[in-house]
């Protein structure tokens, strides 16, 4: 076993016995949020591609399948498939579009994309406008698993996050992973050894919107509500910031970012605007003097004491 | 009355020039960003925050130290850009050596802080901002008002401004030069990183004098910046970052489709902008003034 097998096995069992401490609705929440983070670190840790719209795909999956749970009457589970069916789509527009300029401009069109499903969602009659959807029903998974149950739905959202996360780390260790990275590290020499780069970044594009969208469709079911502020532009912006605390291109690292800010939004709930600044400032802190995050950095002191 | 397409012409006329004020302040902040850009290779998230600064410190002027709207203009854009230099020395000047988009990652931080501030202080609603030049005048075809005429008239001549000075004077010259090869020009004598922190203080400060110019239209309000970052980055898209030119006539003309939109088609006016980005970038990746590299 290596260091990241133990750290996973280590944090399993962790996540296993965590509702007898912790309430389950907050690790749901940490949950569904740190495989959004995930999703979205495969593109900027793996590949190089700062996505500023993946709020787009998490809200977008938690309005059809609040939609389709609620006013459809859909079983949960094929409601949350929806979900994610829909964020794979977007994500195939949002990629044809986006995957022709890099860098910066792809950080920018994908954000102004993002904005566009915003005003979308704004004025489509199914999503509710400003109230958004709410009281969605926990209808039992499979006909027989009562989500009801706090408790219980903590250890399905806990399976679908492995699923996920088994998933990213499968494709980020698999021989796609490793021309992912040559894209990042060099794009021209990978194109001048043959390989279809924008093919390779779409896949990994298309996947982790996808992802993104099961986190957003699972979301929605757990608080039984999908609004504006899943789709708005400050939440593309809190999951740069989650997968920076933990750092980039870090297999936990996302995971810990999730838990570390989503635990901070509880602690500040009551201080309103504060948040948004402290936020900020934890942005400031890690860009200006942390740019490993916090998984990367400790990483980087375990491989120096080694070496000593 | 005079109708155009059934559409009476006052209402016509009056949605055109709301769009051409819009542009307006594209062109306006689109010209910042792509100045910075070009000497800074930063995307200024705060670009945003700066302008709805600018209609602030209008604001505070007036209220708080009775300095009336013709003072503040000159004011504001001084107050932001000081304001901008010292961010500049602060955070950004530490991060050139980086990945560009560490400094976008940055200023998107500093937009959090800065926003929240004012919301803290000031309350999510916004606050009115005096007319200066109240009244206007019945062309025919539709109503002018004075000041959104003078909107127009000021922000297209501190663009062509702007354009001439990068373009046709020898402070520009430099500046073109060290976008180029900054280490050259840097071999010449020119001091390069005071010359980078200047760019990035009246890049800021067109952005407060937007905003300053936008005070009296809008209202002054902590999240005026924010959505309308969003779109000038479309804007910036569209054009291209290669030249100056290509800004200033591409913010215009797309406040001037915004505001057709609005007219014909008002449920697409929103997004009109960005649906134009997904399909110029289908067609020519590079904008429509920029050029591959």
């Amino acid at each position: 076993m290596n260091k990241t097998q133990i750290s996973v096995a280590v944090l399993l069992v962790l996540a296993l016995v965590a509702p007898m401490a912790v309430y389950p609705l907050f690790l749901m929440k940490v949950l569904c949020f740190a495989l959004f983070a995930c999703a979205f670190n495969l593109l900027i840790g793996y590949v190089g591609l700062l996505s500023f719209g993946h709020a787009a795909f998490f809200g977008m999956a938690a309005y059809v399948t609040g939609h389709a749970v609620k006013v459809w009457g859909w079983p949960t589970e094929i409601g949350i498939l929806a979900g994610t069916a829909i964020a794979a789509m977007l994500g195939v527009v949002f990629g044809l579009i986006a995957i022709r300029r890099q860098g910066i401009y792809f950080a920018m069109i994908t954000l102004a994309l993002a904005q566009m499903v915003f005003f979308f969602s704004l004025q489509a009659p199914f999503t509710g406008g400003e109230d958004g959807i709410q009281a969605i029903p926990r209808r039992p998974l499979f006909g027989f698993i009562n989500i009801q149950n706090d408790l219980v739905f903590y250890y399905v959202v806990l399976a679908i996050f492995l699923i996920g996360f088994g998933i990213l780390y499968r494709t980020v260790h698999s021989p796609f992973g490793q021309v992912l990275k040559a894209i990042r590290e060099n794009e021209p020499r990978a194109i001048s050894l043959g390989y279809k780069v924008d093919r390779y970044k779409m896949v990994a594009f298309v996947l982790s919107a996808a992802l993104a969208g099961l986190a957003g469709s699972t979301k929605a079911i757990v608080f039984q509500l999908a609004s504006l502020t899943d789709v708005h532009w400050a939440m593309s912006g809190e999951v740069v910031l989650m997968t920076l605390v933990g750092g980039i291109g870090t297999v936990l690292g996302p995971v810990v970012g999730a838990a570390i800010i989503v635990a901070m939004q509880n602690y500040l709930a009551s201080m309103g605007e504060w948040v948004l600044v402290v936020q900020g400032i934890v942005f400031v802190v890690i860009v200006m003097a942390f740019r490993k995050g916090i998984v990367g950095e400790i990483a980087d002191r375990v491989m120096r004491l080694r070496r000593t | 009355m005079i109708e155009i397409f059934g559409i009476p012409s006052q209402a016509l006329f009056a949605q055109l020039l709301l769009g051409l004020i819009n542009g307006a302040f594209y062109a306006m902040l689109s010209l910042g960003l792509a100045v910075i850009f070009g000497m800074l290779n930063v995307i200024n998230f705060t670009h945003g925050a700066q302008y709805m600064m600018g209609a602030f410190v209008a604001w505070m002027a007036l209220n708080w130290f009775g300095i009336g709207y013709w003072w503040s203009l000159l004011l504001t854009p001084i107050v932001v850009g000081a304001f901008g230099i010292l961010l500049e020395r602060v955070f950004l000047r530490h991060l050139y050596h980086l990945d560009h988009l560490y400094g976008m990652l940055l200023t998107f931080g500093l937009v959090l802080i800065i926003e929240g501030l004012f919301r803290f202080k000031f309350g999510s609603s916004g606050l009115p901002y005096n007319n200066p030049i109240p009244g206007g005048t019945n062309l025919g075809f539709m109503f002018l008002p004075w000041y959104r005429g003078w909107v127009v008239v000021a922000s297209l001549v501190i663009c062509l401004a702007t354009w001439f000075v990068i373009e046709k004077t020898k402070l520009g010259a430099y500046l073109r030069a060290a976008t180029e090869n900054p280490t050259l020009v840097r071999a010449f004598g020119i001091n390069v990183p005071r010359m980078i922190m200047l760019t990035y203080g009246f890049g800021v400060g067109l952005a407060g004098l937007a905003g300053a110019l936008a005070a009296p239209i809008q209202n002054v309000s902590p999240l005026m910046g924010s959505s309308l970052i969003i779109v000038v980055f479309a804007v910036v898209v569209i054009g291209g970052m290669g030249s100056i030119m290509g800004s200033i006539v591409t913010g215009f003309g797309l406040g001037l489709i915004e505001g057709l939109t609005k007219v014909f088609y008002p449920q697409a006016s929103n997004t009109v902008i960005f649906i134009i980005m997904a399909i110029v970038l289908l067609i020519r990746p590079a904008g429509l003034f920029g050029q591959t590299k």
